[in-house]
């Protein structure tokens, strides 16, 4: 089976169902494993016990950025091909780019107190972000706006496209403002600055959590479709009664 | 008359006349600035610290306030929908209704602000700063509210949704926009960077503005 194949919403259906069940072992496997290596990784010797929270924070962080970038290729998809599957796609990834988003923002300011001594701080990284936050909210206030969904994909397509623009701002705020949040320490040109004991456990946690968002994605895709099943059936219903 | 230019000419007609409103933001500027120092108390050093953040928030708002007018009465009468039709690219009339609604909107507001200035203690260094960023920025505001009164127009409850999309947009031009002034004010040496950022935020949506408005028009209205 192609990808192209997977166009096809019925045969999503069917591949989405028989998918679902090893994704969401093979994410609860990985997650374990590693929080277990995060309860075994080295303390900072700066930050002591609590640079744990980083483990939490930098892959939310990431996939909070990754769900908007997985967005904007489904606005093309929209827009280009006008695929019902992308609309399905962006539809269902805004919800959980948003909640990533917000667990970024709170792990970051439960960071932030002990080490910076302040919950808020309003440095680029941090406004970017929360900018970011508001966007995804303002996506799934249009979403939610229009009755008719294939319009709604593509007004949402195109505001998706523009707030693109905030992804890399983001990126690389911390290297173009000289702010509090520190610079990039893992994806940098000369490698990671990270010490492997704790470069490991937070690739197994960046793996653990982007699984987990294919797992969500799939199963709000696919409850997306259904719930649009149920729409025109009941549409028809109407019609004919 | 090339048919831009008659765009311009009577969207400025229009906005000019009677029930065109393009004194409303002028007044709804006032009314912002006026609200301030009523909120926070006559404290004159203070205001002068804040003064430019006062200056950049209500023009920021008072150009959000006049945005619904760039398309909902062309989509209401039709207009609209002869504009698309024509043979003139949307883009560009995007562009042309924006370069009229900022003539109509914006430069109300900047020829107000040094009378606002004054009421808020602000010495000439400063409020030649805001002027000046306000020149700079004001462009980008409207450009990228365009994109949201584009987005919004066609939809039943699209006035209520038109200030959640722009304003996470506008912030940006804000930021940059206060820290030009402010700089201007202390007499700072740094004012050029943010400056530059400024009119570069209006370059970006100069391009970017017209193509996503004159796309998102098309989607909505087919």
């Amino acid at each position: 089976m192609s990808l192209i194949d997977l166009a096809n919403p019925s045969r999503f259906l069917r591949f989405a169902g028989r998918a679902m069940p090893w994704l969401a072992a093979l994410t609860a496997i990985l997650m374990l494993a590693g929080l277990y290596q995060v309860l075994m990784a080295p303390d900072d010797y700066q930050m002591g016990a609590v640079v744990k929270i980083m483990f939490i924070h930098v892959p939310n962080a990431w996939l909070a950025m990754f769900v908007w970038g997985v967005m904007s290729i489904a606005a093309l998809g929209t827009l280009v091909w006008r695929h019902p599957l992308a609309d399905v796609a962006a539809k269902a990834a805004a919800p959980i780019g948003a909640a990533f988003t917000f667990l970024a923002l709170i792990t970051g300011s439960l960071w932030g107190r002990p080490m910076w001594g302040t919950y808020w701080e309003w440095d680029a990284r941090l406004t970017s972000v929360l900018i970011l936050f508001l966007m995804y909210l303002g996506i799934m206030t249009l979403w939610r706006a229009v009755d008719d969904p294939s319009r709604a994909a593509r007004a949402a397509a195109i505001l998706t496209l523009v707030g693109a623009i905030n992804l890399p701002i983001i990126k690389f705020s911390v290297d173009w403002w000289n702010t509090l949040h520190q610079p990039a320490s893992v994806i940098r040109i000369g490698g990671p600055t990270i010490h492997a004991s704790l470069l490991l456990p937070l690739l197994t946690m960046a793996v653990a959590f982007s699984l987990l968002f294919l797992t969500l994605h799939l199963a709000a895709m696919r409850n997306e479709i259904l719930r649009r099943r149920v729409r025109t059936l009941q549409l028809m219903q109407a019609a004919t009664a | 008359m090339t048919p831009l230019a008659a765009v311009i000419r009577r969207d400025l007609l229009v906005a000019l006349r009677v029930g065109g409103g393009a004194l409303i933001g002028v007044l709804f500027f006032l009314s912002v600035v006026v609200l301030i120092p009523s909120a926070i108390g006559p404290d004159l050093p203070l205001l002068k610290r804040i003064g430019p953040a006062i200056l950049w928030l209500g023009a920021m708002l008072a150009s959000l306030l006049t945005l619904d007018r760039l398309f909902t009465a062309d989509h209401d009468d039709g207009t609209l929908d002869l504009i698309v039709m024509s043979r003139t690219p949307l883009e560009l009339t995007c562009l042309a209704k924006a370069l009229a609604h900022w003539i109509a909107s914006s430069i109300p507001l900047i020829v107000a602000t040094p009378v606002l200035a004054l009421m808020l203690n602000l010495d000439a260094a400063a409020t030649l700063g805001v002027i000046l960023t306000l020149v700079a920025g004001t462009p980008a505001l409207t450009l990228t509210g365009m994109i949201g009164a584009a987005l919004s127009v066609t939809l039943r409850r699209g006035g209520l949704l038109l200030p959640v999309l722009v304003l996470p947009l506008s912030i940006p031009t804000l930021i940059f926009g206060v820290v030009a002034s402010n700089a201007a004010a202390s007499g700072q040496p740094l004012f050029g960077a943010p400056l530059s950022i400024l009119v570069a935020l209006s370059l970006f949506a100069l391009v970017v503005g017209p193509l996503a408005a004159a796309a998102s028009l098309r989607q909505g209205l087919d």
